[in-house]
């Protein structure tokens, strides 16, 4: 167990510092920094006395380790299109897509894994054959195209619900949420839906895989000759070891939830890091594009760990030592 | 007791409905088995035993089913049930035991859970009752320190332990008729033993009726009181043990029984070596194999390294030219590492293997002459032929890299070796997958035999084909050796195939050579404790009364 | 073992291969959701590649634009009286034709990209399953944390960085190609794992084996054994692997990252009619949309059949 912990945090060290350094090299060489701070019109002189002020003659080596300290003092620099420190520009934006986010996850997971198990055990029934075909419709589908389609009949044609924006929004401390208003709910419908389709088809359609799988295997066809009744089969036994595999691709899948929604929050116009991100792209505004990097890669090495974990506690043929063989 | 069999299965028709017309498994199988008989159903694959195994106990996979003729159990019809009194009654009247315990147990659970469970289906009984109930089925199945052991995970338990779990389990609620399908197939020999004897025990006690699945006569006869031969979905012969293997009155099974090597030497013993005087063909020399267990760099620096894995262990042997070597053990034993390091696959860790005066292991400028000289013949002959080459192709390989022929000489050349392993040129242009295993492994011997090697190792060659298959593929064997001069290596898990086939024969024990010599002064006088062992453990024809 | 399939292997000669070939067409005959997608599939995709001689307009050219055309709505007559039949844009281009030219940027990125994915994973998926140790750890090691990030934000950021390194004169030329560049580098992954999984199944195999003791190089076994093998389930990744190029190309351009709209791709056209979409002229969204979701659709759809078609076969 100890080994096993130390090895993944070790793992998760070494993909950070990757992270990091890919975060540096695109900070340090996408553009001239000075250009980008100081404008062009800057005399030489003064951009030699920024570059040395900071630091920017170092060795390779120096800067990357000057970066890093400084990332995890929280400083990732000034963006150059907003002129704000890129870091509180992030956090600032953070909550909106966190909220969005976990709403998303939550209803495509829920609802992906029912609908996978029930396609699994109902393979041939009409509805799984219905909602086979839907779910390859929605892989299919880009996301912006149902984001705009549900704007189109929910606020356009209906005026249901908003199109664009968070609604009201309350600050409660530095975390500003729309969870605590009728218009901020109901800003938080069309985008909630639209992020969760796609996460939706591909956590049922991994589940019904997997499931059907696991529903081949010789265990099942024991279980089967041991007259135990349907239900336990499918709920007890099959159910559990589908879970196993379903755990780590779903924990990876739902964490790309808030890189996906970049796509999302530009069609809503939502106020979160994504829409920030893209905006940044285009502006080449390096400092937020790495400080997103960091952001993003920290999520996705924080689920990673705790899925390895998960999955160490779920599965015991990893927890406990073979004794037989 | 009364008059009724436990089973009685009357003129079954099992029916595949296949896109390409109807497939019928099973046509017209009528059979009974007596409370307390055991009923051993034999067949080469394609047979249709297993299918009549699930055809009683419902579990047909789909789209089969039974089209027609009756099941009855204790004289109730069961074939004909809805399924959900199909289900209350298996477990509860009849049990089955599948043929890989690696498989059939639910890793996530205990072995406890699945017991308690099973019980708690079908007895009314509660969950401390049912615990005390599955520590004795364990018990009694012969697993040591059971109540220490219940709350153990499978993979906790050997191969052989999770079958005696299985037959547990088969027998938790006291069924009238317990199906066992090849239940010791995926086991070693001197495991499989002992896991019979255990299933035989417990039925006998409950006065349980066996109906066991085998494609292994030898098993049949340890256990079973009658034998139903079955070919092709139909039943060719029924009958007691004895009078069926010695006095079959069928063609089929007397083809059958004749095919089935036997352990006991038979026609003329080899000629006596001349292995001191001649000098050794191929020398085996003080050959190790470690492999790294694991754990990683981290393991090291906290110092939870594990010492490497020593597979094989100082092995030395000797082969004569034109004569065969028989290397002989269960899986784990090293025999087929030994194989790959002689052939010259894996490098070992130690040792030299010299074949005709030169090193396996040490580059030289005879690198092509020891490439064309050594050949070897594989296992599974579904995996040892590229499935995207035509025959032809595959066959030429050796002739093309090696340089040994050019043009339209090579075409006559893969002509010859198709006909030498008697099949018909033409088929050089198909594919692997238009042919059986048995045509397959002849393919895979025109390959080995086209860059006209002197030396060829076989690893288990026949144990991935039917009995009847295999004999002809050793028949085969034997003429080429005796026509090029071949001289084999031959590794089996099958004593009976080693005492057909070998001059001499080395037994392999974790990797540790643990006897070698003449075949038949080792089969008939056997010095290591491992070797009578073994011996003992073979189930075989030769020992029905 | 008594697997009824597996029974007929004594069959003549011949029968096999004459079957294998068959099943793939009978199962594609017996499907007319197949080949309703395959007919769909290879009418956009002509209609794009013959664009230039079959479009009724050219909307790119400025003398045969009509801007007083614009927002002609479809099947009517416009002031200049011609009639366009899905209508004109709001600078009066026929969006017909726009549509046909736009699918063929977006067709060209999404195969070009999908090659460049599908060569590259397989180069390294090869050399990852066969020598294994430490090459495999570090491509699998980068294939991992790559496959955990969302191909768009990859495509994004190679995208973004581009931009920062060519000179701004020169982008509007290079955007295609580096829009391929990101868009391939984004889906290398998926390739490189199944032809690394596919390969370490495979080397195992005694085929491989003997090809060894003959003393064949690791390259030559790798390419005339290995892949082969492997070819089956990339051609089912290939597919659903276009589909997704061509959905990534188009969100991209929808943001406004991807091509330059001097050369707009059904994304690009889906962005501007977005405009559109509140003030009621409603085809200059709509009719790219139906097309780029008929196009990833019936592509989806070919992959689906094509995995189940070729399952039986892999699975063995």
């Amino acid at each position: 167990m100890l080994i096993f912990i130390v090895r993944r945090l070790l793992q998760s060290v070494i993909v950070m510092l990757v992270v990091a350094l890919i975060a540096f090299l695109i900070f340090r060489y996408v553009g001239d920094p000075i250009v980008s701070m100081a404008g062009v019109d800057t005399r030489l002189e003064d951009q030699e006395l920024m570059r040395e002020r900071l630091g920017l003659n170092d060795p390779f080596y120096i800067q990357f380790w000057n970066f890093l300290t400084n990332a995890l003092h929280g400083d990732f620099g000034i963006s150059y299109r907003l002129q704000q420190p890129a870091m509180r520009l992030i956090l600032d934006r953070l909550p909106a897509t966190i909220e969005l986010a976990v709403v998303s996850a939550t209803l495509a997971l829920v609802l992906g894994v029912l609908m996978g198990i029930f396609t699994a055990l109902r393979a041939r029934s009409f509805l799984s054959g219905v909602i086979m075909t839907l779910s390859l419709v929605g892989v299919s589908l880009p996301t912006f195209l149902i984001g705009i389609g549900l704007i189109y009949i929910f606020a356009v044609e209906l005026q249901w619900l908003p199109s664009n924006g968070r609604g009201t929004t309350v600050q409660l401390g530095w975390w500003r949420t729309g969870f605590l208003t009728e218009s901020g709910l109901r800003s938080l419908i069309l985008p909630a839906i639209t992020l969760s389709l796609f996460q939706m088809t591909l956590i049922m359609r991994l589940v019904r895989a997997e499931m059907l799988e696991v529903l081949r295997s010789d265990y099942i066809r024991f279980a089967r000759a041991r007259g135990l009744p349907d239900r336990v089969i499918n709920f007890r036994h099959a159910l559990k070891n589908t879970l196993v595999p379903v755990i780590t691709i779903t924990g990876l899948q739902l964490g790309s939830v808030i890189a996906f929604a970049i796509v999302t929050e530009t069609v809503f116009q939502w106020p979160g890091v994504g829409s920030l991100f893209i905006n940044s792209v285009q502006a080449v505004d390096v400092p937020v594009m790495a400080t997103y990097l960091m952001m993003v890669g920290l999520v996705f090495v924080t689920i990673n760990l705790v899925v390895d974990i998960l999955y160490y506690l779920v599965d015991p043929r990893l927890r406990v030592q073979g004794k037989g063989r | 007791m009364t008059d009724t069999p436990v089973l009685s299965v009357r003129d079954l028709v099992v029916d595949f409905p296949l896109r390409r017309g109807n497939f019928r498994a099973l046509d017209g199988v009528s059979f009974d088995i007596a409370a307390g008989e055991v009923l051993g159903v034999v067949g080469e694959s394609g047979a249709g035993k297993s299918m009549t195994g699930a055809a009683v106990i419902g579990l047909l996979e789909p789209p089969g089913r039974i089209t027609a003729g009756e099941v009855h159990l204790s004289g109730t019809r069961i074939d004909t049930l809805p399924p959900a009194q199909m289900q209350a009654l298996r477990g509860k009247r009849i049990g089955m035991v599948m043929q890989d315990p690696l498989t059939s147990l639910n890793p996530l659970f205990t072995i406890g859970d699945q017991l308690v469970e099973t019980i708690r289906q079908h007895m009314d009984l509660s969950e401390d009752q049912a615990l005390e109930r599955a520590i004795s089925l364990l018990e009694e199945a012969g697993i040591p320190d059971a109540r220490g052991r219940i709350h153990a995970y499978p993979h906790q338990f050997s191969g052989g332990m999770r079958q005696r779990v299985v037959i547990a389990l088969a027998i938790a609620a006291d069924p009238e008729l317990v199906i066992a399908d090849e239940p010791t197939s995926a086991l070693d020999v001197s495991v499989q033993a002992q896991v019979i004897k255990v299933l035989k025990d417990l039925c006998q006690r409950r006065g349980t009726a066996v109906m066991l699945i085998t494609h292994d006569m030898g098993v049949i006869a340890q256990i079973a009181d009658r034998i139903m031969v079955m070919n092709a979905g139909r039943v060719v012969e029924t009958g007691p043990v004895a009078q069926v293997i010695r006095h079959p009155r069928e063609d089929y099974t007397i083809k059958l029984i004749s095919s089935i090597p036997t352990i006991a030497r038979t026609g003329e013993p080899p000629p006596p070596p001349a292995q001191d005087s001649a000098p050794a063909f191929v020398q085996v020399q003080g050959l190790v194999k470690d492999f790294d267990a694991g754990g990683g760099w981290l393991a090291r620096v906290l110092g939870r390294a594990v010492p490497p894995f020593r597979a094989v262990n100082d092995v030395s042997f000797r082969i004569a030219r034109g004569e065969t070597y028989g290397l002989v053990g269960e899986s784990g034993s090293g025999k087929s590492t030994c194989a790959r390091m002689i052939a010259g696959l894996i490098e070992p860790t130690a040792g030299r293997v010299v074949v005709n005066g030169m090193d396996v292991w040490q580059v030289s400028a005879a690198e092509r002459a020891r490439r064309r000289a050594v050949q070897m013949i594989f296992q599974d002959p579904y995996a040892s032929l590229n499935p995207r080459w035509r025959v032809g192709n595959i066959i030429a390989e050796p002739i093309r890299v090696l340089g040994l022929a050019k043009g339209s000489e090579i075409e006559d050349r893969v002509a010859d070796l198709l006909r030498k392993v008697r099949l018909d040129p033409i088929v050089m242009r198909k594919f692997p997958h238009e042919f059986s295993g048995g045509q397959r492994q002849r393919i895979a011997i025109a390959r080995a035999l086209s860059s006209q090697p002197e030396f060829i190792v076989c690893d288990e060659p026949t144990s991935a084909l039917d009995v009847s298959v295999q004999a002809q593929v050793l028949d085969l064997m034997s003429e080429l050796q005796g026509e090029f001069g071949l001289t084999y290596l031959l590794i089996s898990h099958n004593l009976a195939v080693i005492r057909q086939m070998a001059n001499d024969v080395g037994v392999l024990h974790r990797g540790v050579l643990v006897e070698s010599g003449p075949v038949d002064a080792i089969f008939d006088h056997p010095q290591a404790d491992y070797t009578r062992m073994l011996l003992d453990a073979v189930p075989d024809l030769a020992d029905i009364e | 073992m008594t697997d009824p399939t597996t029974s007929p292997t004594s069959a003549p000669r011949g029968f096999w291969q004459r079957l294998f070939d068959s099943d793939i067409w009978f199962s594609w005959s017996r499907s007319p959701v197949t080949i309703v997608a395959s007919l769909v599939a290879l009418a956009l995709i002509l209609a794009a590649v013959l664009a230039p001689w079959i479009a009724p307009h050219t909307p790119f050219d400025p003398a045969t634009v009509e801007l007083m055309d614009g927002f002609t709505p479809p099947g009517q007559q416009a002031l200049s009286g011609t009639t366009y039949l899905l209508g004109s844009d709001d600078q009066g281009r026929d969006m017909l034709s726009t549509i046909m030219y736009g699918s063929r940027v977006s067709l060209f990125v999404g195969f070009a990209a999908t090659l460049f994915a599908m060569t590259l994973g397989i180069a390294l998926g090869l050399t990852a399953g066969y020598r294994g140790g430490f090459a495999d750890t570090i491509i699998m090691r980068i294939a991992d944390v790559q496959l955990s990030f969302p191909a768009i934000l990859i495509a994004l950021l190679i995208f973004g960085v581009a931009q920062g390194l060519i000179p701004a004169s020169q982008q509007e030329q290079t955007a295609v190609w580096v829009l391929i560049l990101a868009i391939g580098l984004s889906n290398w992954a998926q390739f490189a794992r199944t032809v690394r999984g596919t390969t370490m199944v495979e080397r195992q195999k005694d085929y491989v084996s003997a090809a060894r003791l003959l003393g064949r190089n690791p390259l030559a076994i790798v390419t005339r054994h290995v892949l082969p093998n492997v070819l089956g389930p990339v051609l089912v990744i290939a597919t659903i692997s276009l589909a997704l190029a061509i959905i990534e190309e188009a969100t991209l351009s929808y943001l406004g990252v991807g091509v330059p709209p001097t050369q707009p791709s059904l994304g690009t056209l889906i962005r501007i009619g977005q405009r559109f979409l509140f003030s009621g002229e409603w085809w200059i969204l709509a009719f790219p949309a139906v097309t780029l979701i008929l196009l990833a659709l019936s592509v989806n759809l070919l992959g689906d059949w094509l995995r189940d078609a070729l399952n039986p076969r892999l699975r063995k």
